[in-house]
């Protein structure tokens, strides 16, 4: 495709022109020194085919091996990416009437915020949750609230998403449960549970268990869907709260998909094919600042995992090879001051996620460095999804940029880098082994970004630029503070009501069987259609299990 | 009190896991001479409490992002009072609303620190404060 003497003459031509920018440059320099990405990738002026990777060019299509362009054929010809907002706060009432809301604004897929103490495992009763219940998300303690949370909602006419990672077996078993009161059998259920472990310890913080045993209930979580709910997403790779927690974008995919190598390594350790439970797995990346560069990661991403799939694990079916994920725009870009400028952060952004191939969609909302959002700031961030979806026509053809020198430049060198990690964590023994590591090179980053903001090396418009006295935004959402004892009068009255006899036989067989090798995910199934609680749940598997410790690395 | 470096103790209250800030924090400070200890997640009021005598500091800096902070700050200043550490101050950061910041001040949390705020900041008010 490309002829030797044509790139070594463009290379020629290149490094002429450079002179003379250079020549030019010395009587007026640029607006910076340099010009790097947060990962430490060099920008150059201008880009040339001589930029691309000449020797092994990659020319795949949309939909083919490695997946660089997408994972489909036609991608948002077909069908948009599904437009699902974060959403959860107070009761399951509340945020059951917020859903219904979404749902009628267009949006096409539910996503559940639950709060803090329901992501430990603790019931809103226990003296931990205090302060803490529906704050960040939806209290949910037991099937009661998760079927007001689904209230009128056909579950299998949408796709539920769900944020939870240590008791997340419990949460599909109430989702399981709710669907077959509503006459919807398991393999109709459509959505994503995020079930992702090692980033709670490495970033995100709501950890319960050791290592071993929260693996061992990711890969029982692997076997029982694969066995009975074909179509659900059984682990979302999360690179967003990574991200979040300060991380480069290169860092982002690296520690990722370091990360999913252990989910699939555990999984074959436990006697499972490959090809069985690999195309159910899912990743969830962050749409940061730097335009170009996001749309490069999601490219190099998909690139690295397919290879990874296919070379390092053997798989054999395309589906193992497919990374598919959701985005959500950056929350930590979003500034308190002068908010309404988030909108546009926001709408770049999303764009970026769309740019690179996203599967579905979350854009924050204007009032979120300041607030759980409002329904008017709601309204704009998923209007924000749809002008990008039905009014500028990026979504008409796939991958539009790839092909650029730029970007495809761009995405070999995120693929390099990243995989220079994976190869050290992979040295270290693994992403389990790696988490101190991981923590200390995104407190580096954090710190690094921090104060290139205040050397103003970084510019925040509002923030350290183009500063304005602007007052705060009227009608931030609060939540109300008596949804924790809402919460504690509904547990009395549940305990009041069932059979408590039943549900503590259940408690127990439930430790026996954590102890053994049967999959747990029947039993929990079991213990949640009888009424016992997510902190019950929990607090027997506490017990078994022991709790894990964090490494304070600072 | 000037020769000595200043003790910070950087903390997170209950269940958050957000510590980006805190640790940024932590780092601004030490940056700045300043001897600090970072409790990691999860701390009761009770455990920051004891964490502070125990490491004799100077200063408890609290951040939390979840909303819980009216239920958490405020028990960690009874707590010193009651320990007859009340000289230590309390300041706390992350995502606290406008509104709550006259109930924290009451409760006895010296200052706040919202988004945005520049980590030189907190270390001029902190050195102000206790070399002043």
């Amino acid at each position: 495709m490309f002829d030797k003497n044509e790139i070594n003459l463009l290379k020629q031509k290149k490094s002429v022109w450079q002179k003379k920018l250079d020549e030019q440059i010395k009587k007026r320099p640029e607006r910076q020194q340099e010009f790097i990405t947060d990962s430490g990738i060099n920008i150059e002026t201008a880009y040339t085919p001589s930029n691309l990777n000449t020797e092994g060019i990659d020319l795949s299509l949309p939909g083919e091996y490695p997946y660089t362009r997408g994972v489909q054929p036609n991608l948002y010809r077909g069908r948009h990416w599904t437009m699902r907002q974060y959403a959860g706060f107070g009761t399951a009432e509340e945020t059951n009437k917020r859903f219904r809301y979404l749902l009628d604004q267009g949006q096409t897929g539910l996503s559940v915020a639950f709060d803090l103490p329901t992501q430990i495992g603790f019931d809103s009763d226990h003296p931990l949750a205090m302060g803490e219940v529906g704050k960040v998300g939806v209290a949910i303690d037991s099937i009661i609230d998760m079927e007001t949370l689904f209230n009128g909602i056909p579950l299998d006419k949408v796709s539920t998403s769900m944020t939870i990672n240590s008791p997340a077996a419990i949460l599909l078993a109430m989702y399981i449960a709710v669907a077959e009161k509503q006459g919807v059998t398991p393999d109709k259920l459509n959505g994503t549970i995020q079930n992702d472990i090692l980033k709670e310890y490495i970033a995100r913080g709501t950890y319960i268990f050791p290592p071993t045993q929260s693996m061992r209930l990711i890969t029982d979580i692997f076997d029982y869907c694969a066995k009975n709910i074909a179509n659900w997403n059984t682990i979302s790779i999360s690179g967003y709260h990574i991200r979040e927690a300060g991380s480069t974008a290169v860092q982002e995919i690296a520690f990722t998909l370091a990360d999913g190598i252990a989910y699939v390594q555990a999984a074959l350790d436990s006697g499972l094919n490959v090809d069985d439970f690999a195309p159910r797995l899912s990743f969830f990346f962050n749409a940061h600042l730097n335009f170009l560069e996001e749309i490069a990661k999601f490219r190099a991403a998909r690139r690295l995992w397919a290879k990874i799939m296919k070379e390092r694990f053997g798989a054999k079916s395309p589906k193992s090879m497919m990374l598919r994920f959701h985005t959500q725009t950056a929350g930590c870009t979003l500034t308190a001051q002068q908010p309404d400028v988030n909108i546009i952060r926001v709408a770049f952004q999303a764009l970026s996620a769309v740019l690179g191939g996203t599967q579905s969609l979350h854009t924050n909302s204007r009032d979120e460095a300041l607030a759980l959002p409002n329904e008017d700031s709601v309204l704009i961030a998923l209007r924000t999804q749809q002008v990008i979806g039905y009014e500028i026509g990026v979504a008409d053809t796939v991958d539009p940029l790839g092909g650029s020198y730029m970007i495809e430049n761009l995405t070999d060198e995120i693929e390099k880098k990243a995989m220079e990690y994976i190869e050290k964590i992979d040295s270290m023994g693994g992403a389990p082994e790696a988490i101190e590591y991981m923590q200390k090179e995104i407190q580096q980053s954090a710190y690094r970004y921090q104060t290139d903001i205040e050397k103003h090396k970084k510019v925040v418009i509002g923030l350290n630029k183009f500063i304005m006295e602007s007052e705060r935004p009227k009608g931030l959402l609060k939540v109300d503070p008596a949804v924790g004892e809402r919460q504690v009068e509904k547990l009395a009255k549940l305990k009041s009501q069932r059979d408590n006899d039943k549900v503590g036989q259940l408690l127990n067989q439930l430790g026996r069987v954590a102890l053994g090798n049967d999959n747990l995910m029947p039993y929990f199934i079991e213990a949640v259609k009888n009424y016992a609680t997510l902190g019950e749940i929990c607090g027997v598997l506490r017990e078994v299990y022991g709790e894990y410790k964090q490494q304070i690395v600072f | 009190m000037n020769n000595k470096p200043i003790r910070v103790l950087v903390a997170k209250p209950g269940l958050d896991g957000h510590d980006r800030g805190a640790k940024v924090i932590a780092q601004a400070l030490r940056d700045a001479g300043m001897e600090v200890i970072y409790t990691g997640l999860r701390q009761t009021p009770e455990q920051i409490v004891q964490a502070a005598l125990q490491e004799d500091v100077n200063v408890v800096a609290l951040s939390s992002l979840s909303g819980a902070h009216l239920h958490l700050f405020p028990p960690v200043v009874k707590g010193l009072k009651n320990n007859n550490a009340g000289d230590i101050w309390v300041l706390g950061g992350g995502v606290i609303p406008d509104e709550d910041i006259p109930l924290l001040k009451k409760a006895g949390i010296v200052e706040v620190f919202g988004p945005g705020t520049n980590t030189k900041s907190v270390v001029d008010y902190i050195k102000g404060k206790l070399n002043g």
